[in-house]
């Protein structure tokens, strides 16, 4: 095996985005040294490398860094391509359509940007930081982007088809964090009945060890999570009057 | 097989540009096909069902959307004629961070810029130079973000520079004034015909932002 040089990820405990980058690095066997950031308190390293936006996760690998997690993972795949497995498709046709994917994940389901307690998802934040109404247009909305993931997924082992791939990863957090929500907001995100594929899919996801293993502590998520939605609640309606 | 290429696209989406400057730089025949976005065509919907938007490419009838991604398949797939993306895992993670910073921030800030008055037209304005001042940091003393040659970077930005006399008149501020070095870049790039040929006259697209705020009923 080629001399992989120092690989080190600056991440947070919590952080579903560098989550992706953890599943990356294990798959393909590459050794790395984690580095937990506190948001509220950035290391001069976290600084220094991502000194445009400041954020998680940062890989730097020989000294040099390399930001925002779907820039990361396909760095990962290009650098050890010889590692399986591969992260995405040969086929220019396949890898534009798992970069689509994943840049929907992002972008529609759930985007998340780790300031301490700033945080922004369009899809899952109306739904997780509202009351009444604004709450069930939210729902609303991730019913819609779950429907069209639903179909994406049918007849499928993963997004990326026989094998996982980057637009899985990308995808990944669900499988972690909405059991979060729905514990939280008491409602049904994912079931079975609606959503058989995804459900299948997120077993999938499951049964994989180094997956398995990489969740943050479920207890910890929900004691976040709580305060999260219970701050921006009590915001809205002290300037609801 | 012949190569059948469509482009679905508008004459002034900045995300469109992208595609025809990759295009015309490596010198590749496509079909254009200008889409009414008021009233979208059966090929548009079939071809994007999920986002409903421009551009897309239809390669021998398979769609590529998004205009990064739209990109990044063409540089793959004729890739010995201009390469844009360099070959190096570490300066193509790179191109591609600074093309998702362009992504994520010009065009939105941009936006706030000609659609909002008074104080928040002021902030949306400093942000925007803000970026720019950035990317010139960015670009240092290289000729273009692509080192020696135009790149992926150039390809994700410069349809900007179209939009720039509307950004200018809508927030009252001068670009050239503020980022002087990312003007000469833009003149720069306008030298390349791909470029010249895919940008429209920065007057029509600000007649089309003034006509768009009228239907959007914004003052």
């Amino acid at each position: 095996m080629a001399d992989q040089g120092e690989v080190k990820l600056l991440k947070t405990w919590s952080s579903l985005f560098g989550l992706r980058v953890v599943w990356a690095l294990k798959l393909k066997g590459i050794p790395y040294e984690s580095v937990d950031e506190d948001l509220t308190n950035k290391s001069d390293l976290l600084l220094q490398y991502n000194p445009v936006h400041t954020k998680v996760p940062v890989l730097i690998h020989n000294g040099k860094s390399i930001c925002e997690s779907l820039v990361i993972l396909e760095y990962i795949d290009e650098t050890w391509s010889q590692n399986p497995p591969r992260l995405l498709p040969r086929d220019p046709i396949q890898r534009a359509s798992a970069r689509f994917w994943a840049k929907f994940m992002d972008e529609k389901v759930c985007t998340i940007y780790d300031y301490g307690l700033v945080i922004a998802l369009p899809s899952m934040w109306q739904a997780f930081t509202k009351e009444g109404r604004e709450q069930e247009e939210g729902v609303a909305s991730i019913a819609e982007n779950l429907k069209l993931l639903e179909a994406e997924l049918e007849g499928k082992k993963f997004l990326g088809g026989e094998e996982i791939g980057i637009p899985d990863f990308a995808l990944g957090w669900l499988v972690n964090l909405v059991p979060v929500f729905e514990e939280i907001l008491g409602l049904k995100i994912v079931d079975e009945e609606r959503h058989p594929s995804l459900s299948e899919w997120s077993r999938r996801i499951s049964d994989i060890p180094v997956i398995e293993e990489s969740w943050p502590p479920r207890d910890k998520l929900v004691t976040k999570w709580a305060a999260i939605r219970d701050h921006f609640l009590a915001t809205a309606r002290a300037s609801s009057g | 097989m012949a190569n059948e290429l469509i482009l679905l696209d508008t004459w002034v989406s900045p995300f469109g540009m992208r595609v025809r400057i990759a295009l015309r730089e490596k010198g590749i025949k496509f079909e254009y096909k200008e889409e009414d976005l008021t009233n979208k065509s059966d090929l548009l919907l079939k071809m994007n069902p999920i986002h409903k938007k421009i551009p897309v490419l239809i390669h021998n009838g398979k769609p590529v959307r998004e205009s990064g991604i739209i990109v990044q398949y063409v540089d793959e797939v004729w890739h010995d004629k201009a390469p844009l993306l360099p070959s190096e895992p570490y300066p193509r993670a790179q191109a591609r961070f600074w093309a998702d910073f362009v992504d994520k921030k010009i065009y939105d800030t941009g936006r706030k810029i000609w659609t909002t008055k008074g104080d928040e037209q002021k902030s949306a304005t400093e942000e925007f130079i803000g970026y720019l001042k950035t990317l010139e940091a960015e670009l240092g003393a290289k000729p273009y973000f692509g080192g020696e040659k135009l790149g992926y970077v150039d390809v994700t930005m410069i349809p900007f520079y179209s939009w720039f006399h509307a950004y200018e008149v809508s927030g009252n501020f001068s670009i050239e004034s503020n980022c002087p070095k990312l003007m000469a870049w833009a003149k720069r790039c306008m030298q390349h015909e791909s470029v010249s040929k895919t940008l429209p006259d920065p007057k029509k697209v600000y007649e089309f932002i003034l006509q768009l705020k009228k239907r959007l009923g914004i003052e």
